[in-house]
């Protein structure tokens, strides 16, 4: 995903060569934050319902174990097979065997940030197996041989014209069509082989219900139910932070999702799997997958809250101008940056700092998950674990030195003035970041103190 | 009332004409003002950075030089911010948190403390106000624009005060503006990219002045004015508080 191990200043320094493209980027995902603030003021209740769902959200973490073997039970009493993996290495390998019991070697898939997560179409692909996602923008990034940018809208960075050169080479469209409809129906008849031909189709899961053992996947597109209902075997992965207590409770969150995704009052397809269908086989994957070690940390347990609605994607103004893909990470974003640390520290020290601490993320958040503190607390425990650079670390101890005694202050900045004002190639040069597209400021004088001090002595 | 000015360390070294208006703008309102005159840094820099552990210098300091006043005021939300929210001192740990309460930004502090209801400022020009993050969603400033709330804005209201100024709309009323303390050199290109656009939604609706409770957010924005030549200027609303004529 990141070969080149490349920071998400490196990457996003990168992404800004193409001015264009950023400004586009930018205002498409602002259109989508728009449509949101737009939906979210139809609904006098709003804040209660973020307040509720919280709320829930907050219950259910703190009774997880009771809430996963409820919803086990009544989903065995369905006849559905339930699978525990603790690793995502344990779930690539569970959906593995499941296909190998089936003796094929294709499979549909829909709606599933999870397997991202767990690298499972890399894993299947080396054990022989081809994978189709079905979702057009996940089969867009699939094709072009990336990962999604964003979590709803998977290839939210691709134009339509570069859509149609990609579908011209991998499924024949005539070269320079990019008319959004026409390629959408290219898509719809390429995906249909697959649908009709895969006995085994995997879905994601947006809420999982203990009270009565069913999951619910959200879709627009319908490619899950289409899946599911061709395929002689469903597999249904989820994290065990998706689950509900009880059916009453999906309303909150079906009200909240879609609003805060894309502005939609819901979203078109919300399917209920409680059972396979007669002669159908249904599994279900429970993945822990460090969630409940994040769950034993009070700093960061809030973030298992999280419903994949991808709205502080849209409204971090970071995100818009950086691009998914300078996250290196399944989950990029906001919240993919307080997610990231906790599965691998060295390989995201990087991303909790790629953010101005705006707040903007925490306001959206349908399930009031305080991303931003947990944006700050992160940087601490990530500086404290050693993963800074050793410049970085003389700066803040030299700075703090100096700041920590008043007459070294005044005097460094007595100092500093004066090489403002007069050597400025001093700090005027390329290997000063703020001076490569910014004036430094002018300096003044004297200090503030200095005028203070000069008016009291003279009575005024 | 015995009021504590606390001017942040930038704002001392760099624009002291800000931390002159805002000493002029309390004093004219008859209000006791001194200015602690062995005060730094709040230590934001280092927290923000992940060095919380080397604030304590400087958080002792702090709490040195602000704990005997009864208010402490600032013209800065984003330091406001710091010192309410993470100010700590292991030796005098009451003193700390009791200087938490009893610091406030300088427009929350005409507004709610004081109850500004007049002031005698003319400033005759085409004004943006740039909501700075931290004043705005941490100290709450205004209404934002994610939540479903009526509105409010304590900046606006002071500045409506103030004759001739006309304050213009924006497409975006409260975007950052990517100054983000060591996120500008950090990550330079996307901080740029978000000053410019910032920039752009002002002047694209005739701004003059763009004015604000931060002067790292502006100071950051001037840095790529002047840098594009640019006739708009900022102006620290501290300045135009303190615009008064005759």
């Amino acid at each position: 995903m990141n070969p080149q191990n490349k920071t998400h200043s490196e990457l996003a320094k990168k992404f800004n060569r193409d001015v264009e493209r950023v400004n586009w980027h930018d205002k498409t995902l602002w259109f989508v934050r728009e449509k949101r603030d737009k939906s979210a003021h139809q609904l006098a209740e709003w804040e209660q319902l973020r307040e509720a769902a919280s709320q829930i959200k907050n219950n259910v973490l703190s009774n997880l174990h009771n809430y996963l073997i409820e919803f086990e039970k009544n989903a065995l009493n369905h006849g559905i097979h339930v699978h525990w993996a603790s690793t995502a290495q344990e779930h690539n390998e569970i959906v593995h065997s499941i296909i190998k019991n089936h003796g094929v070697n294709n499979m549909v898939k829909s709606k599933s940030m999870l397997t991202e997560e767990c690298g499972l179409n890399e894993y299947l692909h080396q054990q022989g197996i081809n994978v189709v996602d079905t979702d057009l923008g996940e089969r867009i990034v699939q094709l072009a041989n990336e990962p999604p940018s964003h979590i709803v809208l998977p290839c939210i960075h691709w134009k339509k014209e570069e859509i149609g050169e990609l579908f011209h080479q991998h499924l024949g469209t005539p070269k320079g069509n990019a008319d959004p409809q026409f390629l959408t129906a290219a898509a719809r008849k390429h995906l249909r082989e697959h649908f009709l031909t895969s006995r085994v189709a995997l879905t994601g899961v947006n809420f999982s219900v203990a009270e009565t053992g069913e999951i619910i996947v959200c879709t627009n597109e319908g490619n899950a139910d289409l899946g599911v209902q061709l395929a002689d075997v469903h597999i249904a992965c989820m994290g065990i932070e998706k689950i509900i207590p009880k059916r009453k409770h999906l309303s909150v969150f079906l009200r909240l999702l879609a609003r805060s995704a894309t502005g939609q009052p819901i979203t078109t397809y919300s399917s209920h799997f409680q059972k396979p269908r007669e002669g159908q086989e249904m599994h279900i994957v429970l993945v822990d997958n460090g969630r409940s070690e994040r769950l034993a940390s009070d700093d960061f347990r809030n973030a298992l809250k999280c419903i994949r609605c991808g709205a502080c994607f849209n409204t971090c103004p970071v995100y818009r101008r950086s691009g998914g893909h300078s996250y290196h990470t399944a989950v990029a974003g906001p919240i993919g940056s307080i997610l990231a640390p906790g599965f691998d520290m060295a390989k995201n020290a990087d991303l909790p700092f790629a953010s101005t601490l705006c707040g903007s993320c925490t306001n959206v958040c349908p399930v009031k998950i305080d991303i931003h503190d947990q944006l700050y607390k992160w940087r601490q425990v990530l500086v404290k674990n050693g993963h800074t650079t050793a410049s970085k670390k003389t700066g803040m101890n030299v700075m703090s030195l100096v700041l920590s005694l008043p007459m070294v202050y005044r005097f460094s900045g007595t100092v500093g003035r004066w090489i403002i004002r007069t050597l400025p190639f001093i700090v005027n040069n390329k290997f000063n970041p703020w001076y490569k597209q910014r004036e430094m400021p002018k300096a003044s004088t004297q200090s503030f103190r200095s005028w203070y001090l000069n008016q009291r002595k003279h009575g005024q | 009332m015995n009021i504590g000015l606390f001017i942040p360390c930038y704002i001392d070294q760099l624009y002291p004409q800000v931390g002159i208006a805002t000493l002029q703008v309390l004093e004219r309102l008859g209000l006791s003002v001194t200015y602690p005159t062995n005060q730094t840094c709040c230590g934001q820099p280092m927290a923000n950075s992940g060095f919380e552990h080397l604030t304590q210098g400087t958080s002792h300091n702090f709490v040195t030089n602000f704990s005997e006043f009864d208010y402490i005021v600032c013209p800065s939300g984003s330091c406001t911010l710091h010192i309410k929210d993470h100010l700590q001192d292991d030796g005098y740990p009451d003193k700390a948190l009791d200087i938490r309460k009893k610091t406030f930004e300088l427009t929350e502090f005409l507004t709610d403390v004081i109850g500004v209801k007049k002031l005698h400022a003319h400033f005759p020009h085409k004004v943006g106000l740039h909501q700075s993050c931290h004043g705005l969603r941490g100290l709450g400033l205004a209404q934002m624009s994610e939540l479903m709330a009526p509105p409010f804005s304590k900046p606006e209201s002071l500045l409506t005060m103030v004759t001739g100024l006309e304050l213009i709309e924006l497409e975006r009323k409260d975007e950052c503006c990517g100054f983000g303390g060591t996120f500008c050199v950090f990550e330079e290109a996307v901080s740029v990219k978000m000053g410019q656009d910032r920039i752009a939604d002002h002047s694209n609706h005739g701004a003059e002045y763009i004015t604000g409770v931060d002067m790292s957010c502006l100071m950051h924005l001037e840095g790529i004015l002047r840098r594009q030549k640019s006739k708009v200027k900022v102006i620290h609303i501290a300045e135009i508080l303190n615009s008064v004529t005759g």
